[in-house]
């Protein structure tokens, strides 16, 4: 690394601590929430926790798309793997998402036609290699994921391969967003907004929540300095009571986000109301296949017969956590028997999980036990 | 028609015998080996000895900078020199896959032959194996080793104490994004190679002078820096704080890893030690350092502690603490 950069990179934390010190009241508790996994990575990463004033906590949210997916939809793409007559192909970090009856890292020990992928794109190969067979990609992400997958069906649609098939479960942060602030329970005082959501969907999406909720909220970047400047800005939205979407990642995401993909996305998609794992049923948050893409839509066009019943792992509060109303460590698994090694819920498995990275961060309560 | 290995080079009749005189005498060649006996035999003096064993099975066997074969030799040779020993026998053992090219094979044994001269050690013993296609990965290695320790020297995590210095010998993460780098078929810049080498000269020299001063010496091979400083915080019950903003990664390196997403802590090391040393002794530790090419960009990066037992924490630049782990589920498989 360079050596200027590097001092000048701790200059400027140094002035943007200051100033966090200078717009914080002393003895206010304020609750800012992450919604980003990869923030909350970042965060542990950068040691930022541990630099706050006391009284600023930062509190993980739903911003892991692994770790929002329904099991009811780990149980489909398990029985869809089981199938015979199809290929299933996902990204890696699905593999170990618990199921009711494992995951489908052991449907693919014990034989399962399970391929991993790296990019969407990879499914028009495995459909020309295997004709006979269907292909199941696991279509699940945010708007980011959704962008991509999105020209991957268009793709698929024009070289007119017909055993190409997605199991959607995407899911939309801006709806997540209100249904946080509508609950009763928990404090938020803002919102991290996600560096690479917002690259597509710009800044216009998250306006309900200084119109509608006085909530501050801004987009950030994923280094501690572009973290820090989010929080100064959060800081001074509350001061100064003028809300708006904050942006201190502009070098990278656009007031209008990307049009083009937001257009691709509603040429193929509509909004549903979807179930998040752990949470429940949120209006408008999830999208389904519309028009001539349901052709592509695998739950319609190759049904599952009866599959069990869905059974949640006992004691799991991932779903809590999700919503930011527990610390991860406040989970009675947490660290006993839920370990990254040995996960139960779908937070500990993603890298990008509220408890992987607590747990591989910091196992202590406050995540931090350094003694100063 | 080229020349490959065949299982017959492993029954132990005249053709292990031409392989072992064709190929494997021409690179070896000692006064311990000649006689071609089931062992070797050499003469100690009293005191201590260091004994450890390693094998070998990086994928790919060849990578920039070196091939299995360097490790095989520099990779025993550093585990003496880490005991404080001065290596001076290995005994190494083959597992050959049925086709593997005799060019192959002889390359291997060039670079050995190479690097035993250079760590002043003798192959002294030895062993040629050869299964059926599939059943290993071109080339294993196995070498075992034995030193002599010097009276002055003792290295134990048990001398650990707090307020100790930590001194990095160079850069990290080399070794393991050479080998990964090829795995993954990237183009990777010149400047980016494994640092395997062996590093019982620069130790050497700088346990001559400050042996009393040196607690304990560690190579960062598998799981990388951030292991092996957990690994002793834990057994010496000491606290260590190192600071982000000194740790050495070469910016090709920090470009790939980023790419990968692999974090240069937790990387493999070929040529690299840490040493605890006590605080007077820093700055006469790194002036002999800086003499070695091995050890030109060598640096403290951080201290022991009495408080924190256990823990190891990392000054991020922006002024935050993150606590290091050892590494969990392997980042990079057969790395060495």
């Amino acid at each position: 690394m360079n050596k200027l950069t590097i001092d000048d990179k701790a200059q400027v934390a140094k002035e943007l601590l200051k100033e966090i010190r200078d717009l914080h009241t002393k003895g206010e508790s304020l609750r800012f929430m992450e919604v980003c996994g990869t923030h909350t990575v970042a965060i542990f990463r950068e040691g930022l926790r541990s630099l706050l004033p006391d009284g600023i906590e930062l509190v993980s949210g739903p911003g892991c798309p692994v770790c929002v997916t329904d099991q009811v939809y780990m149980d489909k793409a398990l029985a869809y793997a089981k199938r015979e007559d199809v290929v299933l192909a996902t990204f890696g970090d699905m593999l170990k998402i618990p199921g009711t009856e494992g995951n489908l890292w052991d449907a693919k020990t014990a034989g399962a036609s399970i391929e991993v992928i790296y990019s969407p794109f990879e499914v028009l190969e495995l459909g020309r290699k295997y004709p006979d067979k269907k292909i199941v990609f696991l279509a699940i992400g945010f708007e980011t994921t959704i962008a991509v997958i999105a020209a991957t069906i268009k793709a698929v649609a024009q070289e007119g391969l017909t055993n190409v098939f997605f199991l959607v479960s995407h899911k939309l942060v801006p709806p997540a967003l209100k249904a946080l602030l509508d609950q009763k329970e928990g404090q938020i005082d803002g919102f991290l907004l996600p560096g690479h959501v917002s690259v597509i969907i710009g800044e216009k999406p998250y306006q309900f929540l200084a119109d509608d909720y006085h909530m501050p909220g801004c987009i950030a970047g994923f280094d501690g300095i572009e973290i820090l400047s989010a929080i100064v800005d959060l800081l001074r939205q509350r001061k100064t009571q003028h809300f708006y979407v904050g942006n201190q990642y502009k070098s990278v995401v656009a007031p209008k986000g990307n049009p083009q993909a937001l257009a691709l996305m509603d040429e193929l998609y509509e909004p549903i109301d979807d179930t998040w794992r752990g949470i429940g049923t949120i209006p408008k948050s999830g999208l389904a296949l519309k028009g001539p893409y349901v052709q592509f839509d695998v739950e319609k066009q190759v049904p599952l017969g009866h599959i069990g019943p869905t059974i949640p792992p006992k004691g799991c509060q991932c779903g809590r956590v999700l919503q930011g109303l527990i610390r991860p460590d406040q989970c009675p698994l947490f660290g006993k028997a839920c370990t990254a090694d040995h996960p139960v819920g779908a937070c500990m498995v993603s890298v990008e999980g509220a408890c992987a990275a607590w747990y591989k961060y910091g196992r202590s309560s406050g995540g931090l036990v350094w003694e100063e | 028609m080229e020349e490959v290995i065949r299982l017959v080079h492993g029954n132990g009749g005249r053709f292990s015998h031409e392989l072992m005189e064709k190929h494997i005498m021409k690179h070896f060649r000692n006064a311990l080996l000649e006689p071609l006996h089931d062992g070797a035999q050499f003469a100690v003096s009293a005191g201590r000895m260091a004994f450890t064993t390693d094998s070998y099975v990086v994928t790919p066997a060849f990578f920039p900078g070196g091939n299995i074969g360097k490790l095989a030799v520099c990779g025993t040779v550093n585990d003496l020199a880490m005991n404080g020993a001065v290596p001076k026998y290995l005994s190494c053992g083959f597992i050959l896959e049925e086709g593997l090219s005799m060019e192959t094979l002889e390359k291997v044994l060039t670079t050995m032959e190479v690097m035993a001269d250079k760590a002043g050690v003798s192959i002294v013993t030895g062993d040629t194996k050869v299964v059926e296609r599939g059943a290993v990965d071109g080339i294993y290695i196995n070498t075992a080793g034995v030193g002599f320790i010097p009276d002055s020297v003792h290295i134990a995590p048990s001398r650990v104490e707090a307020d100790m210095d930590i001194i990095l010998s160079g850069s990290l993460g080399d070794h393991a994004v050479a080998v990964m780098g090829t795995r993954f078929g990237l183009t990777l810049p010149e400047s980016i190679h494994t640092d395997c080498a062996p590093l019982n000269h620069m130790v050497g020299a700088v346990l001559a002078k400050e042996a009393e001063n040196v607690a304990l010496m560690r190579d960062p091979t598998r799981g990388g820096l951030a292991t092996v400083l957990q690994e002793i915080a834990d057994s010496a019950q000491v606290g260590i704080l190192i600071k982000e903003e000194t740790l050495p990664v070469h910016e090709d390196v920090a470009s790939v890893c980023s790419m990968l997403g692999y974090d240069p802590l937790y990387l493999a090391n070929e040529g690299k030690v840490v040493f605890f040393v006590r605080r007077e002794a820093t700055a006469a530790v790194l002036d002999i350092l800086h003499t070695f090419d091995e050890g030109k960009e060598a640096v403290c990066i951080g201290h022991t502690l009495a408080k924190n037992q256990g823990r190891v924490g990392l000054e991020t630049v922006v002024g935050g603490i993150r606590l290091l782990d050892m590494l969990g589920e392997d980042q990079v498989p057969r790395i060495c």
